[in-house]
């Protein structure tokens, strides 16, 4: 269960093609960490499967868990499980991030938030926040908690994160990962989390990571190792490195 | 209801009227108002001051309170030109309507609540409202115009001029929900003094033949403020040209316009405004937002601002489009279909919280705006 299987991938944006070839398998219940220099096409893997439609799939496919998703609806991903915490959420003005709470719990958003939501969001700290539009005026980590508890309170069965510990400070990171693993632990779901830091592995439990360069994975391994490797040569080391084996194992 | 008796409690009042009315925002219950006041065609049938509030507030009709005040004289077209238009000319002829006075230093914690209703098809309503809140006082009045369900055609014209006087704080709003062959011309002046404020709300929900309506706001005391907003939802081939307009003729006034369109269905909205600094230091803003559900409508924002000093500050913010693509997806990847997220972000920006109502009103319009959506 729970499990993605990304086979031959290649995605144009704008006509522009910007991932090539991926093949990737996520196991059921485990969590991958995602690597790579800005613009190597990590967001672009990300929302593609998601299902946004400016991501047009030229090639390959997507299935989750043995169903084939690649020309399936954002909404239709969305109701199987699937749920995307975005690097740059939009601003909604009108909808309150209470509203979103319900919505997100399939509810309507007029009604009153149960003793569990509340709960989500005052361990969210975001209790004054909640009767504010969306997004409105909320600083770059306010917003990241926010589409952290929108995902909690979604109940996916697969998160695919982006940059969920960009412009979050110290406490926060260690609030969301708190958070992000005790839901992993119980729920069984399955993560992909895009990062630029080493830091959330100190409070999430990943079992692999990968590298991307230039629209492809370019590697595979462990991800203390991996990211010891980046923080000691850069990605420039990644290019110049020996024990990578392209095409091996994904 | 052809002969029109008078009531004492709008509850007496036949059933299809009182759902009209509600649709308009009035509650039938009365026990969060501090008073109704019922007006239907020509005449009035309601009018009636909770217990509480007496010898806080004044409620007659116009015709009444003219007769019993020789002073009133001096407020009756006091803001208007009686020969502004034809229209202003037939209220002029003949006319109801009523006369609100908020006694001094009075505070009002619960609306008052009016309701005009055309009662049968082709009717011509005319009224002339006076209000004035005199010095210090506070208050509320939502007034819901209506058809009832009965009535297709019809005609409202209605004059109102508002008081304001030192340090009152006065909310005014006005509901319409009227039936889709109506024709609508509001006339209506507030005039501010010294240090009071002046908020008013308008909600226009339902399709509407020809709607008509400059409301302007005279800011003439010293640091008078004046906010006037607008929610309008223009479907079925509604044709509505509305604006607001704020006058700054005293240093230290402030105010603020906010106008949201959403258009469909072949209609045409024209939303003005216009805020004028002849003195400084004054402040004034101008939001005006439209949104285009379909490729029939029409939205025409006009925004004006006119400076006359150097040192007024006005400004001015308006767009017109579709609804952002990026939100209707963000809310989709939230489980939502594309017609549900569309709703949510029409419901949202028609958000009734900017207009600041009282709790149990805010309810009633937002249960209006749900039924509205849920037909979409
Ligand atoms: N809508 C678009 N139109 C054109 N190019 C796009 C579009 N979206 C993404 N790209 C391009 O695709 C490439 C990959 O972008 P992507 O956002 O996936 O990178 P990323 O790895 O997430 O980078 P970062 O670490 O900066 O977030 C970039 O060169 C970007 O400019
Ligand atoms: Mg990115």
């Amino acid at each position: 269960m729970n499990t993605l299987e990304i086979e031959n991938l290649s995605v144009e944006v704008g006509g522009k093609k910007i991932l090539k070839d991926i093949t990737l398998h996520l196991p059921g219940g485990e969590t991958m960490v995602f690597f790579g220099p800005n613009g190597s096409g990590k967001t672009t893997l990300m929302l593609t499967i998601a299902g946004m439609p400016e991501y047009k799939v030229t090639d390959g496919k997507i299935v989750f868990n043995g169903e084939d998703i690649t020309s399936m609806k954002v909404d239709e991903r969305a109701k199987r499980g699937l749920g995307v915490g975005f690097q740059l959420p939009p601003e909604i003005i009108g909808v309150k991030l209470r509203d979103m709470v319900k919505i997100c719990g399939g509810k309507n958003p007029r009604e009153d938030l149960t003793r569990e939501e509340s709960e989500l969001i005052e361990r969210f700290n975001l209790g004054d926040f909640i009767n504010r539009d969306l997004n409105s005026g909320f600083s770059g980590g306010e917003r990241k908690r926010a589409e952290m508890l929108q995902l909690l309170a979604m109940k996916p069965v697969m998160l695919l994160l982006d940059e969920p510990d960009s412009g979050v400070d110290v406490g926060s990171l260690r609030l969301v990962g708190r958070e992000l693993q005790n839901y992993l632990d119980s729920s069984g779901a399955s993560a992909l989390i895009i990062t630029h830091h080493g830091n959330i592995l100190e409070h999430i439990k990943a079992e692999t990571a990968c590298v991307m360069m230039d629209g492809r994975i370019w590697c595979r391994g462990d991800p203390g190792e991996i990211y010891d490797n980046i923080l000691e040569k850069g990605y420039r080391g990644c290019v110049e490195c020996e024990i990578r084996h392209p095409g091996e194992g994904l | 209801m052809n002969e029109k008796k008078k009531v004492s409690s709008l509850t007496e009042l036949p059933h299809g009227i009182l759902e009209a009315a509600y649709k308009s925002g009035i509650d039938a219950r009365e026990e969060e108002r501090s008073g109704t006041y019922m007006y239907v065609d020509h005449s009035r049938v309601l009018s009636h001051i909770n217990e509480r509030f007496k010898g806080k507030l004044e409620l007659l009709d116009t015709t009444e309170a003219l007769k019993k005040y020789s002073w009133l004289e001096d407020y009756y077209w006091g803001l208007i030109d009686a020969d502004k238009d034809e229209y202003t000319r037939r209220v002029d002829e003949k006319f109801g309507g009523y006369f609100l006075r908020i006694l001094p230093g009075a505070k009002i914690e619960f609306p008052l609540q009016s309701c005009l209703m055309i009662s049968s098809s082709g009717m011509e309503q005319r009224v002339h409202n006076i209000v004035i809140a005199e010095e210090g006082s506070e208050a509320r009045v939502i007034t819901g115009c209506t058809t009832h369900p009965d009535a297709k055609s019809g005609q409202h014209i209605g004059v109102s001029e508002f008081y304001i006087k030192k340090g009152a704080r006065f909310n005014y709003t006005m509901i319409h929900n009227w039936g889709e062959d109506t024709l609508v011309r509001p006339r209506s002046v507030a005039r501010l003094e010294d240090n009071s404020t002046f908020i008013s709300n308008y909600v226009l929900l339902q399709p509407v033949k020809d709607l008509q309506m400059y409301p302007r706001v005279l800011c003439e005391g010293e640091n008078a403020t004046a906010g006037l907003n607008s929610i309008v939802y223009a479907s079925r081939g509604s044709g509505v040209d509305i604006g607001s307009g704020i006058e700054f003729n005293a240093p230290g006034c402030r105010g603020e316009i906010i106008s949201r369109v959403i258009a469909l269905e072949g209609s045409r909205v024209t939303a003005r405004g216009i805020i004028k600094g002849n003195t400084s230091p004054a402040k004034g803003h101008l939001e005006c937002k439209g949104i285009l559900l379909d490729d029939s409508s029409i939205i025409h924002a006009i925004p004006e601002l006119v400076g006359a000093r150097k040192d007024v500050d006005l400004s001015h913010e308006a767009a017109v489009g579709r609804i952002a693509e990026k939100e209707i997806i963000y809310l989709m990847s939230r489980g939502l279909s594309r017609d549900d997220a569309t709703s949510i972000i029409v419901k949202g920006f028609l958000d009734v919280d900017i207009l600041g109502l009282p709790e149990d009103l805010q309810r009633a319009v937002r249960e209006i705006l749900d039924k509205m959506a849920a037909g979409m």
